[in-house]
């Protein structure tokens, strides 16, 4: 992966080096572990007259897995497509990375280093799993119309390095098997972990995860849970939307709750779980229980 | 992972048997007659005309139905600087790369404005827009006369370096080499470098990107992809394609005019990228040649078979030929929907399917859903 053309990366490349040997002190991520990596500040979207989101403060640490959890309707794709440029929001800023994200467009977000999938899985299903992985590269590589044409050595040895990397990742996510496969024909599972490995390629500083686990079996979530798990040992941020409480409540180091759009409790899980606000936003207490349905 | 390397001897006479069918080609349809050698220079000419029109439709999956009107822009601005129009006769090496030049800028004019639209609407802005470039032809004849309206512009130059001309009959070594014949070689060229140039775009970052373009915006978007430049950088490319085929026509025929760049063109040039296999390159050239000679071969054919069975003609020639025409369109349609040659992506995973990992393959359809072996995630 250090061939010429791709820069050396933070994150999951470093825990794959043949000579990290098995059993070994993890490397250690890059300098930084729990500082601040985004900062959201009073974040807001309406829809018409409807408040998807009103004023959301949360703050994701470098190297932690951050949880985003409430009942359906609460506002937690949203915040993504928010977060990720897709939607501007009304009010409020993130500021990531010592930055702020600004009204930066979901191209852009994602060379500032925030790397997405998507609770509906979105790849590029007519081609396959090696090439939507090699999309992914790029972002960070260069190569032009002129480089393409004339291919010479900088743009051959760029496209090789693609081409490793991408296999790298295959590897690292399990589908390398299939790395020619159309994507449309791998088994779901795989499927959800070729969107990782196609997020991985982009170099994130923050992986953000919508539902990765929606319809997984208990076998493939506990193969998902141990991936995760891996991508933060190799240096990797993780937002993770989830459904699946035994997987958020085991993997993430910290929580954020939404409820109609709005923050009820944020924290580390052992304490999320024992808010009495949000065992009522999800068992449904006396006033939630009215507006259920909405 | 990658193919073996075909041995190279095998190669060699591969790329020579071609060499050799692309070089006598013209020499035998010669001996039928010149018009066959015109008729495959046109084939050839809507070739490089679907090739570019790949880039837009079958490369970033963006429909265009006024492409016809990057041929005209291309046409025009060879023919306005090599005629006694405006008395300007600069070499053809001067104006090809103007005329690019110009069509790449109508491709961005065209872009810009329908960066946003995608389907339906893209295809009638698209339409629009090419009709709009032809009524502009023909009209552009008052109060400035520029392209002489209707009338069209004539006594085009050919293509000319020095005193050998691409036109005029030559008598090399007892062959006779006949304009057509010359035109033919020189678009064979042509065509091998627009094919080169295509087939590496498609294999690169950038014809990646478009790929990505095609099969999904949004998260082409979310992956990094400038989605904005890239389409344009489709149209622009596309659209000088075009250009350049059209400054090669406007020196073959030696006339233009406003007529040969109607809708029905566009519709044509694009039925043949569809026809041939959206987004693969060679089934686009092979939908070109079809198309181009379909229609020809019927005309040819179609009154002496009548003639021959039932003594005379019973349907006038002009009308059955588009008759079958049509019909042939809609049998392919139906019998082959992705079109004569499909994409290379369908091909790769059917060779992937019957190499080594065959077993494999099979093994995990059983599983499918069920739990799935995760071999690499904890590597």
């Amino acid at each position: 992966m250090h061939g010429s053309g791709e820069r050396p990366v933070s994150g999951v490349g470093q825990g794959m080096r043949v000579t990290d040997v098995a059993g070994a002190t993890p490397p250690l991520p890059a300098a930084g572990v729990g500082e601040n990596l985004l900062v959201a500040r009073g974040i807001a979207k309406n829809f018409g007259g409807v408040k998807a989101l009103s004023d959301i403060d949360f703050t994701i640490r470098r190297g932690e897995i951050y949880g985003l959890i409430g009942p359906n309707g609460a506002g937690k794709t949203t915040l993504f497509n928010v977060l990720t440029g897709i939607y501007t929001p009304d009010a409020g800023e993130f500021t990531f990375d010592h930055r702020p994200l600004g009204a930066l467009k979901p191209n852009e977000v994602a060379e500032r280093g925030i790397a997405r999938t998507f609770q509906n899985i979105r790849l590029f299903a007519n081609l396959t799993a090696l090439e939507n992985v090699m999309i992914g590269r790029h972002v960070r590589t260069h190569a032009g119309v002129f480089g393409a044409i004339t291919r010479n050595a900088s743009t051959r040895a760029e496209e090789q390095a693609i081409e490793a990397r991408a296999y790298e990742l295959l590897r690292y996510v399990g589908v390398a098997d299939r790395a020619n496969h159309l994507a449309k024909h791998l088994p779901y599972g795989s499927q959800r972990r070729l969107e990782i490995a196609r997020a991985l390629a982009t170099d994130p500083k923050l992986l953000a995860l919508d539902e990765p686990a929606a319809g997984m079996n208990a076998t493939e979530t506990a193969s998902l849970d141990r991936l995760l798990r891996d991508i933060q040992r190799d240096g990797t941020t993780i937002l993770l939307i989830e459904h699946d409480m035994k997987l958020v409540m085991g993997i993430c180091d910290r929580v954020l709750v939404l409820d109609y759009g709005r923050k009820i409790a944020e924290g580390p899980a052992a304490e999320v779980r024992a808010n009495p606000a949000v065992i009522a936003a999800y068992l449904g207490g006396e006033v939630t229980l009215n507006m259920k349905g909405a | 992972m990658k193919p073996a390397p075909a041995p190279h001897l095998r190669l060699f006479i591969g790329i020579a048997l071609i060499a050799v069918v692309l070089a006598v080609l013209p020499f035998a349809l010669a001996w039928q007659g010149t018009a066959w050698v015109r008729i495959l220079n046109q084939a050839i000419l809507y070739c490089l005309l679907a090739l570019g029109l790949n880039i837009v439709v079958g490369f970033a999956g963006l429909l265009d139905l006024g492409y016809i009107a990057f041929y005209g822009v291309g046409a025009y601005v060879y023919a306005l600087l090599a005629s006694p129009h405006f008395g300007i006769h600069l070499p053809f090496w001067v104006i090809l790369p103007i005329g690019a030049a110009f069509a790449c800028l109508f491709g961005v004019l065209l872009g810009t404005p329908t960066l946003k639209l995608r389907g339906d609407y893209l295809a009638i802005v698209t339409l629009g827009f090419g009709e709009i470039i032809r009524i502009i032809l023909n009209n552009l004849s008052n109060p400035v006369n520029i392209t002489n309206g209707p009338q069209g512009i004539y006594l085009i130059d050919p293509f000319r370096i020095g005193s050998f001309s691409l036109s005029q009959n030559e008598t090399i070594g007892g062959l006779l080499f006949s304009g057509p014949v010359k035109y033919y070689y020189f678009l064979v060229i042509v065509l091998l470098v627009v094919i080169g140039i295509n087939l590496r775009l498609q294999n690169s970052r950038i014809g990646r990107a478009w790929e990505a373009i095609r099969e999904d915006e949004i998260a082409a978007r979310a992956m990094g992809i400038n989605t904005r430049n890239m389409k344009l950088l489709a149209f622009a490319m596309g659209a000088s394609f075009g250009g350049v085929a059209g400054g090669v026509f406007s020196a073959i025929q030696g006339f233009i005019s406003p007529e040969s760049f109607t809708l029905t063109e566009s519709v044509m040039v694009l039925a043949m990228v569809v026809l041939g296999g959206m987004g693969n390159i060679f089934g686009v050239v092979v939908g070109a040649l079809l198309l181009a000679f379909i229609p020809e071969v019927l005309r040819y054919t179609v009154g002496p078979v009548q003639n021959a069975v039932f003594g005379h003609t019973i349907i006038e020639p002009e009308v059955i030929r588009m008759l079958l025409f049509g019909f042939a369109l809609v049998l392919m349609m139906l019998f082959r929907p992705a079109g004569i040659w499909p994409s290379a992506t369908r091909k790769r995973e059917l060779d992937a399917r019957r190499g080594g990992d065959d077993a494999d393959a099979d093994a995990n359809q059983a599983t499918d859903g069920g739990p799935d072996p995760v071999k690499g995630a904890s590597a």
